[in-house]
């Protein structure tokens, strides 16, 4: 076993620079896949079947295909129709639209959990559709399933490396890169598998605290 | 479509065949993992408990991606163990999906009435007969549904292979797109393939699932194509949702 802490000096000041970019990449992955998730659910609830299949269709598919391939299809496929985006946009659209199928169906069981009282209750005082949906039904069914949709968060945390297949410099991508040009291969690659149980495991500990406190 | 030749055809299936192994050898080294793990995880001394306890937040707390690359790149320069690239596959994805497997195990296996074991203390059976004649049969159809959600993601994992050289699938796909210079049609065929892979694996553990529950003597859930594979179908499993899952952080 060689371990050489000069690479390991060396290699910090990329490493940092990759992690900004794979946290970058999650907030906004997070982000996207929140958003969409939650128009998932909502439009699988509509009442025109006309909307409901196709984004079941959708949803279903890309759930059960590898975000790998969809990052390839996506960092390929559309430049050729006339959308050229930055290596790290298409990560972010990949990572957040693969994880908002997993998102929606997260909501869709919060929103399944809230009692048809609370929808009678909203029709009885004959409030709008939109304003059932957002001052009564989503604030009850979100704080139920607030730990779930973290555990997504960390989840998506674990497929950000995924991105540096198609160039994005992330901590694996520099890791990569710091290899190629040192040779030096055991410690950044051992010490981006390190950084990302010290991220992951706080912050699974974080949403067990949060689920005690929020889902009862 | 016309493009993909015969030839470009053959490298697909060929890493179709690829992906199948794949996955059913890996699925075989985490079922291993995940049993072993998880019932370490429930053992009654704090040693086992705490070692098998670290694992699971090990294996689980890296990226699976990460783990393939410290296998490939780091054991044979660091200790000189070299594996061949599908069996090295095959040791990271079962080792990982192996933690979020016992994960399923601990939790089914703790789910089981404690009545049921004090009763097979009171007509003394042994701690390995506990396990394998009154515990285990009542935790296994618990176990199905999450193992399958978790199957699904061992399928979508394995296209991680192809990254390192392995022939699989998705490998097949970078070849034929080198190939004809087109990336459209072969992303959308070989996305297709995997989905059918993912239909195929439902089914016959909705299979299994029907013969364990059969086997205790309670009638299946009703179920609708692969549809409600997530959450069970079911509120109360929400809290837990997030751990039949690959990324579960639970």
């Amino acid at each position: 076993m060689t371990w050489d802490w000069n690479a390991v000096g060396d290699f910090m000041p990329m490493f940092w620079h990759g992690l900004l970019v794979t946290l970058e990449a999650l907030a906004l992955g997070a982000l996207l896949a929140f958003t969409l998730g939650l128009v998932w659910a909502v439009l699988q609830r509509s009442e025109h079947a006309v909307v409901r299949w196709p984004v079941t269709a959708v949803t279903e598919f890309v759930r059960n295909t590898p975000l790998l391939v969809q990052l390839f299809f996506l960092f390929y496929v559309l430049p050729e129709w006339g959308l050229t985006l930055s290596a790290l946009s298409t990560g972010v659209i990949g990572l957040g639209l693969h994880y908002s199928t997993y998102t929606a169906e997260v909501y869709r069981a919060g929103i399944d959990g809230v009692p048809a009282g609370q929808w009678e209750a909203a029709t009885a005082l004959s409030l709008p559709r939109p304003r059932t949906w957002f001052a009564v039904i989503l604030p009850q069914a979100i704080r139920r399933v607030a730990p779930a949709l973290g555990n997504y968060v960390v989840a998506m945390l674990k497929d950000t490396p995924m991105i540096f297949v198609i160039g994005v410099l992330e901590m694996l991508g520099e890791a990569r890169q710091y290899s190629a040009q040192t040779f030096h291969t055991v410690e950044p690659i051992t010490i981006v598998g390190i950084a990302f149980i010290l991220i992951s495991y706080p912050a699974s500990l974080l949403l067990r605290v949060l689920e005690r406190r929020l889902v009862r | 479509m016309s493009e993909i030749s015969w030839g470009l055809w053959k490298l697909l299936l060929d890493g179709v065949w690829i992906t199948v192994q794949l996955t059913v050898f890996s699925a075989a080294l985490a079922a291993a993992v995940a049993f072993v793990i998880g019932l370490a995880r429930t053992h009654r001394l704090w040693v086992v408990r705490f070692l098998s306890g670290a694992y699971f937040e090990i294996f689980r707390g890296t990226s699976a991606l990460i783990l393939m690359f410290w296998i490939f790149f780091v054991l044979p320069i660091g200790f000189g163990w070299q594996l061949v690239p599908m069996w090295a596959a095959v040791l990271a994805l079962g080792l990982s999906y192996g933690a979020y497997g016992s994960e399923v195990v601990r939790g089914a296996v703790q789910a089981v009435a404690p009545a049921q074991r004090e009763a097979g203390i009171a007509l003394s059976f042994t701690p390995a007969q506990q396990l394998r004649k009154i515990i285990l049969p009542q935790a296994w159809p618990e176990m199905v549904p999450p193992f399958n959600n978790l199957l699904i993601e061992l399928l979508k994992g394995s296209a991680l292979v192809s990254i390192m050289g392995v022939g699989d699938i998705a490998f097949g796909a970078s070849l034929v797109r080198n190939a004809t210079g087109q990336s459209a049609p072969v992303y959308t065929v070989i996305l297709v393939m995997y989905f059918v892979l993912a239909f195929v694996l439902t089914r016959g553990m909705r299979l299994v699932e029907r013969h364990a529950k059969a086997s205790v003597g309670r009638a299946p859930q009703k179920r609708e194509g692969l549809r409600t594979r997530m959450n069970g179908g079911r509120g109360d499993e929400l809290a837990s949702s997030g751990a039949t899952t690959a990324g579960g952080a639970r």
